[in-house]
């Protein structure tokens, strides 16, 4: 199935936006909503206060092709509130996705589930008498993987933040770009 | 100074430069009622919310100011919608002011509660929910900026009854609005413009579309000049039309679904086009796959979400037009493309102009001579708001505009309804216009409420209903496309005769051909708001037609002509 914006369910692309945003009452709406208007796919959407106050940061992992990010960048700038968009995509980034995993373990075989998650640098964060809950951060294929090994013990719950991406190196983006007052026309100009 | 909320509204809209609201009261929005009676703006009571949207879209086409509607929570609110989402789909700047409950009663479902933010969403530019009276000045101010500024929208502020009651000290201050997160005047690069340029040089065969845009940036004698320069003719959207002279000799008139069938065929022939300020909609591309195959595409528009989006181009400016187009001015050469255009001029033979010759000549009243003689006897000078369906495609295609802002109608909502009201808000912002409604005898019942709002306020506009007695579009495409299966499009209409004298208004009806220019006369000459029921042909249809979804010279033709004598002069 393609829709109008060409998006194609091959999964295969992924785009990752990060979006500075006011904080203020329903900014978050407003962005979910005109991606589901636009009918633009988003795979994972998560959003945090930064250092500065009053602006949240948002990385947004998308299902689009480069064109199509180029539009939702475009009609993300519509949002009155959006200060700043950045499609990191194309730029070395560190990414990292941070999951919490509820495993059945029971004393048998306790030993082996702490075994593999130290294979995975994944740490123990609760025990019970016969489930763990292991926390484990990453990128998204190394808790892909910590999850396929996990599964044979019994997932009980899990839960995982999605992506959070930073740009390497020492630049930060301009969250408050220079103030450009807009052009009010002229009655009647002509 | 110590303002109540409700004080500060008006004195918010006064700095503004705002005349006129047009409006209906309520619960939750009665402090600001009661203190309007002390601030010098008019009100006009409409007959539904979606008349007071539909009456600030009207007001702020006609005039490029903003146009306000004034609305209570709930009922109130949602019924603007239809007309909120009207002028967001046209870029009309409109702000919408509602009145919400009680800031500790939002969320509870309190008596006439609405989420009218949330409804709103995603048809506004930008919309605002005040609860505390300090946030109504900049709310305010920064809605009527948004509104009208980069690419216009309707911007809506809904603010709780407490705070249009709570006081504050209150000092107006001109300081201009600093929003870091609106952006809406990019500037493209110069390369964009020189590569703009180069195309334009090495085309054959090049073609401009305009669009609303035109008219919207202020663009009409620099696009002239540009025009003259390149000698590239011009075809229109529809709601570009006025935005260059229709009596042009490079202007070929619109293009699209019905469309005239030379343009048609030169956007499928032309080797460039140079889009301005249009957004290729669906109803002037027909297939995109065939769309104007052999041609690159230059894009000028103001909103880079745009560009790319449904026709993909070579060249993108994202800019003001007035602006894009006076630096274009400076670096295209004189150009001409005379074999280019004496070929759009041999297809010229397949017009809409043949097509009203070509209706039989047996006195019967068809609504292209209607709309043909009231072009003729105001001599194109009329201000014309259609409502949507055949009679709007007629009037496009027969009422030739030399002017901008002459010509006010839904495009791309496509809203039944929008004609009279859009007209009561055109007068109030042009009262020394000679303003028609030209309006199908389905969509004046839409709203036909407002024909009281005209005899209140006594103004003077003249409505011309096209009556076939079917939703004709609707029954146009199921004569086409499903079999003459008439469904649901068959219309009883009240006599609308006895209709306007109800309401205190003249009315008149014409069923012959030979009547109608005495009938047009006499309602420019009666001194209220004039009906005329024009009893049209009951199944004739809108040529040429490009069905949806075809290749755009596909074009249905009108069968069997029969008279080349059927047009007076």
């Amino acid at each position: 199935m393609t829709n109008h914006n060409g998006n194609q369910k091959n999964g295969d692309e992924k785009q990752t936006l990060v979006l500075y945003v006011e904080d203020k009452p329903g900014v978050l709406n407003r962005v979910a909503s005109l991606f589901r208007r636009r009918a633009f796919n988003i795979e994972s959407l998560t959003v945090g206060h930064t250092d500065l106050e009053g602006v949240s940061r948002m990385t947004i992992v998308l299902d689009a092709d480069d064109d199509i990010a180029i539009r939702v960048e475009a009609n993300l700038y519509k949002l009155v509130n959006v200060l700043r968009v950045e499609n990191v995509t194309h730029t070395p980034t560190v990414d990292r996705d941070l999951a919490l995993i509820k495993v059945k373990a029971t004393i048998e075989n306790r030993a082996e589930v702490l075994q593999v998650c130290d294979v995975f640098r994944a740490r123990v964060v609760d025990v019970a008498t016969d489930a763990l809950i292991v926390e484990i951060t990453g990128a998204e294929d190394k808790i892909d993987g910590l999850l396929d090994v996990l599964k044979p013990f019994g997932i009980l719950e899990m839960v995982r933040t999605g992506r959070v991406s930073m740009t390497r190196g020492s630049e930060t983006p301009t969250i408050h770009p220079e103030f450009v007052p807009a052009r009010v026309p002229e009655e009647n100009a002509s | 100074m110590k303002r109540k909320g409700a004080q500060i509204i008006w004195e918010v809209l006064v700095q503004q430069g705002v005349e006129i609201v047009f409006g209906y009261p309520g619960g939750a929005i009665l402090p600001t009622y009661d203190a309007m009676l002390d601030y010098p703006i008019k009100h006009v009571l409409v007959r539904h919310e979606q008349g007071a949207a539909h009456a600030a879209d009207g007001y702020a086409r006609a005039s490029g100011r903003v146009g306000v509607a004034m609305a209570t929570s709930g009922p109130g609110a949602t019924n603007l919608v239809t007309g909120i989402a009207t002028a967001m789909m046209d870029s009309s700047p409109i702000v919408c002011i509602t009145g919400q409950v009680g800031s500790t009663a939002i969320g509870s479902d309190a008596f006439q509660e609405t989420d009218v933010t949330g409804v709103t969403l995603p048809v506004t530019k930008h919309n605002y929910l005040v609860t505390r009276v300090e946030d109504l000045a900049p709310a305010l101010k920064e809605a009527f900026y948004i509104a009208n500024s980069g690419r216009p929208g309707p911007v809506l502020v809904d603010i709780a009854k407490d705070a249009q009651i709570a006081s504050m000290d209150f000092e107006l201050d001109d300081s201009p609005v600093r929003l870091p997160g609106y952006r809406p005047d990019l500037r493209a690069m110069a390369e964009e413009y020189e590569h703009a340029v180069d195309l334009i040089q090495s085309a054959k065969r090049p073609l401009i579309l305009a669009g609303h845009g035109v008219m919207m940036s202020g663009a009409m004698n620099v696009f002239l000049q540009f025009v003259e320069k390149t000698h590239i003719p011009v075809a229109m959207t529809l709601l570009g039309l006025g935005g260059f002279p229709a009596s042009h000799p490079l202007n070929l008139g619109m293009m699209g679904m019905h469309g005239e069938a030379w343009v048609n065929s030169a956007i499928q022939k032309a080797d460039l086009l140079i889009a301005l300020g249009m957004r290729f909609d669906d109803r002037v591309t027909g297939n995109l796959e065939t769309y104007a195959p052999n041609a690159k595409k230059i894009h000028i528009d103001i909103d880079p979400s745009e560009i790319n989006k449904v026709v993909k181009v070579d060249i993108g400016i994202v800019a003001d037009l007035k602006e894009a187009l006076g630096l274009l001015n400076s670096a295209v050469p004189e150009i001409k493309y005379e074999s280019w255009i004496e070929y759009i001029d041999e297809l010229k033979g397949d017009s809409a102009v043949r097509d009203i010759q070509n209706l039989p000549d047996n006195n019967h009243l068809y609504a292209a001579h209607v709309i043909h003689d009231l072009w003729r006897i105001t001599e194109g000078n009329a201000l014309l708001v259609t409502d949507v369906g055949q009679h709007q495609m007629w009037a496009a295609q027969y009422y030739k505009h030399e002017q901008p802002r002459k010509l006010i109608t839904s495009g791309g909502l496509g809203t039944m309804g929008f004609a009279l009201p859009a007209a009561i808000g055109a007068k109030f912002a042009k009262p020394e216009e000679e303003v028609w409604v030209i309006v199908g005898d389905g969509g004046i019942q839409m709203t036909q409420a407002e024909l009281c709002t005209c005899a209140q306020e006594e103004i003077k506009i003249n409505i011309a209903i096209i009556n076939n007695g079917y939703l004709g579009m609707v029954r146009q495409w199921q004569e086409f496309f499903y079999e003459r299966r008439y469904a649901a499009t068959p219309l009883k209409s009240p006599d609308f005769v006895k209709l306007a004298d109800a309401n205190g208004l003249r009315g008149l009806r014409v069923e012959r051909r030979a009547d109608v220019e005495a009938a047009i006369r006499q309602a420019q000459e009666l001194p209220g708001t004039v009906v005329i029921d024009f009893r049209v042909e009951q199944e004739d249809s809108v040529y040429p037609m490009v069905p949806a979804g075809a290749t755009l010279d596909a074009m249905i033709r009108r069968p069997n002509p029969i008279s080349e004598s059927a047009l007076s002069d």
